[in-house]
């Protein structure tokens, strides 16, 4: 039974926040935590990432970043009545999907809902179509070609 | 109330965070009750979870690393964990709302069906 | 500058205390179920962020357990409620 580094590192790194010292007797104990807890999840969750190309995940992270800021912008705008000259409509979009990785999907899942304007509706039996709510729907083609361009592509890469 | 052991340096950054964080999720509230249905009303709390938490989450880590003279980073725990849940409520949401708007369709549905036979 | 610094926390916590009152007015009034544990979830963030607030006030960190508490069983709260709405039982056998 193998441990998975990568979660190890971050329990040991979330039990250092909660005690909140970097004391090595604390280390110490938080590595035995979190391997103990590995090793009693690992069968449960038999699934393990295969991460390609991580160093995309730095540029994508500001790239998220940046979209929620821009998105929170256009939602108080929305939301306070200041778009003046045109009416706002919401609806249902349908996303061709290429991504079938299951993490790189949860991932996809979460970036989509946590920006404001856009949420996750669902994913089609086969995974193949994503649809998805949005709050300002003026452009069916540009909301596509931004999904799967700024997150769908990294993501792609990331997650092979 | 804190006394006057803050410099400039923490104070201006964390004030307009504060300001920041507070508007964003008022606003956000706000949509909550104005949008007109639900699907439109998922987005306005979701300004509140990320802007505005991360923002006052910020603010804190600021202040009390100023007033303990170490970093002191542990409410990353609780932007951690802000982040990773409340996509999975608002996914969870919308998928049960899809559910029982189709669920009330087809009894609406069938009703008719029974009347007109 | 503790002017503008106690202005600021007051600013933050007043709109945190409307946010509530707003989340509030939803959770009364929401036609669907669905909408009040929307509602619901609003609230809880907002009631953590002040609590957070009262931390920044009173240089504590005994708030911060509080807030954390807060976020942990305000989620699994709002999941069993969205899982119920889903399927009509919140653990499946």
């Amino acid at each position: 039974m193998r441990v998975p580094p990568l979660l190890t590192l971050v329990l040991v790194a979330i039990w250092l926040l909660l005690n909140n010292t970097i004391a090595p007797r604390d280390i110490l104990l938080g590595l035995l935590i979190a391997v103990l807890l590995m090793l009693a999840a690992a069968q449960m969750r038999p699934v393990q990432p295969r991460l390609r190309q991580l160093w995309v995940a730095i540029p994508f992270t500001f790239v998220v970043l940046w979209d929620i800021l821009k998105s929170n912008w256009n939602v108080a705008r929305i939301v306070l009545g200041i778009v003046k000259d045109r009416r706002v409509v919401s609806g249902f979009i349908d996303i061709p999907l290429d991504l079938r990785d299951p993490h790189g999907l949860a991932i996809l899942a979460a970036i989509i809902t946590s920006t404001p304007g856009t949420a996750w509706a669902g994913l089609s039996e086969d995974g193949s179509v994503l649809k998805l709510h949005v709050l300002d729907l003026r452009d069916e083609e540009e909301w596509i070609r931004m999904i799967k361009q700024r997150y769908e592509q990294p993501l792609m890469r990331i997650f092979g | 109330m804190i006394d006057t052991d803050l410099s400039a340096w923490v104070v201006i950054p964390v004030s307009l965070l504060l300001v920041l964080g507070g508007l964003v999720t008022l606003i956000g509230s706000l949509g909550l009750l104005r949008l007109p249905d639900f699907f439109a009303r998922v987005h306005g709390p979701s300004m509140g979870n990320t802007v505005g938490t991360g923002s006052v989450l910020i603010a804190s880590m600021l202040t009390s690393s100023a007033l303990a003279g170490r970093p002191v980073v542990h409410e990353l725990l609780i932007t951690l964990f802000i982040v990773m849940s409340s996509p999975v409520t608002s996914m969870m949401l919308m998928r049960a709302a899809l559910y029982r708007n189709k669920v009330r369709e087809e009894k609406q549905q069938a009703a008719r069906a029974a009347n007109a036979g | 500058m503790s002017v503008v610094f106690s202005s600021a926390v007051w600013f933050a916590q007043t709109c945190f205390a409307l946010a509530m009152v707003l989340a509030a007015v939803r959770l009364i009034r929401g036609p669907a179920a669905q909408d009040r544990v929307l509602a619901f979830d609003t609230l809880y963030i907002n009631g953590m962020l002040t609590l957070l607030m009262l931390g920044i006030r009173s240089s504590s960190t005994a708030y911060f357990d509080m807030a954390l508490l807060i976020a942990l069983f305000g989620f699994v709260g709002t999941i069993a409620l969205a899982k119920f709405l889903l399927r009509g039982e919140v653990i499946e056998p």
